[in-house]
């Protein structure tokens, strides 16, 4: 395979952990620690899958799986907001409950083929009617070598994703409604203080990062194995956690750490196409021992992690009116 | 309106009881309603998963033959989370205690006797430990978070006993079956009752009533709750904070261990692909159940086993996907979550918009 395919099947691998990461970035900025990325991501994808096979229209299921992602996190912000229940057993809950849910509703969709998603670029876009048209500069910038397709070939949601990582900085750290949020996230009590809603903040954050990891999972039911399968996050959930720490809490490094990340995954198909006599359980271990690795490593180091770490991150609050 | 909570100034005792309970019950309510939506005769449904496990001698033992695991790695996570160490890794604790205690039948078949099973069960308590010391040290020495590390930690295992059954330890006699080769009668935990309880048993009564004495009557337990909940005054008294993760990790990991060999060395009676259809994940949900009291963890392990049972129950009879038991043991720990709120708060329900910031009126 030549670089430009590894390249892209990369990205491909790293969309859905990028999308889930910087929603929980969001979530963790407001000082709320969401374990349950791993169960939201099954329901989008679930859901993701279940309206885009019953209506014919990926979009829709895309719109569905966001959706789906948001409802399971209001589950969690319901919890742990307006309840102050214990955050890191909440995010358990919401995993195991998400994974349950997910596998009960997806019973009747396993192993029918998907529709899929299909590429800016793809020619059997051509003779759809605006769409064609609109599209087709980028059949045509695609055609340049070794960048065209990286650059102007992906899908709708990888876009998104870039998109979404340059929103996500704006709006943190260029907006004042991003320094309330990181306000609350730091201090609740003087956030309080100065007269903000410190739970209705963090509820928007929570959903925010329900959104995206249910886009996540649509992500990986619609686009990147366009089919359902019981438990097919696969973990993704918990190294978009990891993802989080990685980056210090800051979206670009999440961008790139999520590349990295993709790239992982992705080693262990490149190496048995290669013929590397390596059992595929280990090659299969990769994206988990990088993970605790590359925690490891960057928990290390004080000034990479403890200067971003939101300062009550975690810590249940309870307005004393 | 809006809900208004109001801290206690000690917690209810009632609650503290209660709270599983109205969980329990709520969680019942939520599925008679979810099984009267997909169609579903909910009293029948109910009936399959709560009551029927009760009614035959066969299915009460198949209860406490899955209750047994899962009772053993709740008393161990009990120690984690009360000193506030998130251990959510048992269930590769559990799987590196199987493969650890299954290397000694498997690698020499033909050490017989009666020193085989106990050399298997602390070769199996070692190995899981050991697993579990691996988060410990990354916490204390490069403070890498335990819950993501312990968690990572489970895939791996998984997929490292999937290549021992297939791979290198897999049965040279077994037609290709991607399972090791059975255990002799002297390799496994006899029949002590029945035709399934096994010695297993007496091994959670055991945990349960050392655990009772360590969390409740010892320097150690009390060094837990402090370091738990006031870790600064645990600092203070001199308590290593450090010390008690490595503690609490080598007994969950110890405990898990012992679950998982006594799995593999009971009722499988082989190293599969497969050790536990998840049951260091269900520990973490009877660990909150049962208070985190040894006592109260005994209760909830076999309310969650009968979720199990249950669970198969109602596929065989009634065509319910048996991942409605994974829903329902969330949702379990969703209520109880929800209703321990109220040990420490009380609820109050204020009519219109609260009186906000100009409001001050203290409690």
């Amino acid at each position: 395979m030549n670089i430009e395919g590894i390249v892209l099947t990369i990205i491909t691998a790293a969309t859905p952990l990028w999308l889930a990461a910087l929603g929980e970035l969001v979530t963790e900025r407001s000082g709320v620690l969401n374990l349950g990325v791993e169960g939201m991501m099954a329901m989008g994808a679930v859901a993701g899958f279940a309206v885009a096979h019953l209506t014919g229209q990926p979009l829709l299921g895309v719109v569905a799986a966001i959706l789906a992602g948001m409802a399971t996190a209001s589950l969690f912000a319901l919890l742990t907001l307006v309840l102050v229940a214990n955050q890191v057993a909440s995010g358990l809950a919401l995993t195991l409950f998400g994974l349950g849910l997910s596998a009960l509703i997806g019973a009747s969709f396993v192993a029918i083929p998907g529709q899929g998603i299909p590429t800016l670029a793809d020619p059997d876009l051509v003779g759809v009617p605006v769409l064609g048209f609109v599209l087709a500069p980028f059949r045509a910038l695609a055609e340049i070598p070794y960048v065209g397709r990286i650059l102007f070939g992906q899908d709708p949601l990888v876009y998104a994703a870039v998109a979404l990582t340059f929103g996500v900085w704006w709006f943190l750290f260029r907006t004042r409604g991003g320094l309330i949020l990181r306000a609350v996230g730091d201090s609740h009590g003087s956030a309080h203080a100065l007269g903000y809603n410190v739970v209705a903040v963090r509820f928007l954050a929570v959903l925010f990062g329900g959104a995206c990891a249910g886009l996540a999972g649509g992500y990986l039911s619609l686009i990147y194995t366009p089919q359902w399968s019981t438990n097919m996050t696969a973990g993704r959930g918990w190294i978009a956690l990891a993802l989080v720490v990685f980056a210090s809490w800051l979206p670009g490094r999440l961008a790139a750490g999520a590349l990295l990340f993709g790239a992982v995954s992705i080693m262990q198909l490149h190496a048995q196409a290669l013929g590397v006599s390596v059992p595929s359980q280990f090659l299969k271990m990769l994206p988990y021992v990088t993970t605790i690795v590359v925690l490891v490593l960057i928990s290390r180091s004080d000034t990479l992690l403890r200067a971003n770490t939101p300062r009550d991150l975690g810590r249940p609050f309870v307005p004393d009116r | 309106m809006r809900l208004e909570l109001i801290r206690r100034s000690h917690q209810s005792r009632l609650m503290t009881v209660a709270s599983p309970l109205l969980a329990f019950v709520l969680t019942l309510a939520t599925g008679f309603v979810m099984f009267a939506l997909t169609g579903v005769d909910p009293v029948a449904a109910i009936y399959v998963y709560f009551v029927e496990p009760w009614t035959a001698q066969w299915s009460v033992e198949e209860l406490f033959v899955k209750a047994v695991p899962i009772i053993l790695v709740a008393i161990g996570l009990a120690f984690c989370y009360r000193s506030n160490v998130w251990n959510i890794g048992a269930e590769g604790q559990l799987v590196a205690g199987a493969i650890a205690g299954s290397a000694l039948p498997i690698l020499f078949p033909a050490f017989e006797g009666p020193l085989v099973l106990p050399l298997m069960l602390l070769m199996g308590i070692a190995g899981g430990a050991l697993y579990g010391v691996i988060p410990a040290f990354l916490k204390v020495r490069f403070g890498a978070n335990e819950i993501l590390t312990s968690l990572m930690l489970v895939y791996v295992a998984q997929l490292f006993v999937d290549y021992l059954a297939r791979g290198p330890w897999r049965n040279p006699e077994g037609m290709n079956f991607p399972d090791s080769r059975p255990f002799s009668p002297s390799q496994t935990l006899p029949v002590i009752f029945g035709d399934d309880i096994r010695l297993s048993l007496v091994f959670v009564l055991i945990a349960v009533l050392v655990a009772w004495f360590v969390l409740g009557r010892t320097l150690i337990g009390f060094q837990i709750s402090v370091l738990g909940q006031a870790p600064r005054a645990g600092a203070f008294a001199g308590f290593s904070r450090n010390r008690m993760i490595f503690v609490a990790f080598l007994i969950a990991g110890g405990l898990a261990g012992l679950a998982g060999i006594s799995e593999v060395a009971g009722p499988t009676g082989a190293l599969r692909t497969v050790v536990s259809p998840g049951y260091g994940f269900t520990a973490i949900i009877v660990a909150f159940l049962g208070r985190l009291h040894p006592v109260g963890m005994l209760i909830a392990g076999v309310l969650l086993a009968l979720t199990f049972l249950g669970g198969e129950g109602a596929q065989f009879a009634l065509g319910i996907s048996d991942q409605t038991t994974q829903v329902f043991q969330g949702m379990l720990l969703f209520y109880v979550l929800a209703c321990d709120t109220f040990i420490f708060y009380r609820p109050r329900l204020v009519m219109g918009r609260s009186a906000g910031l100009t409001g001050g009126s203290g409690s």
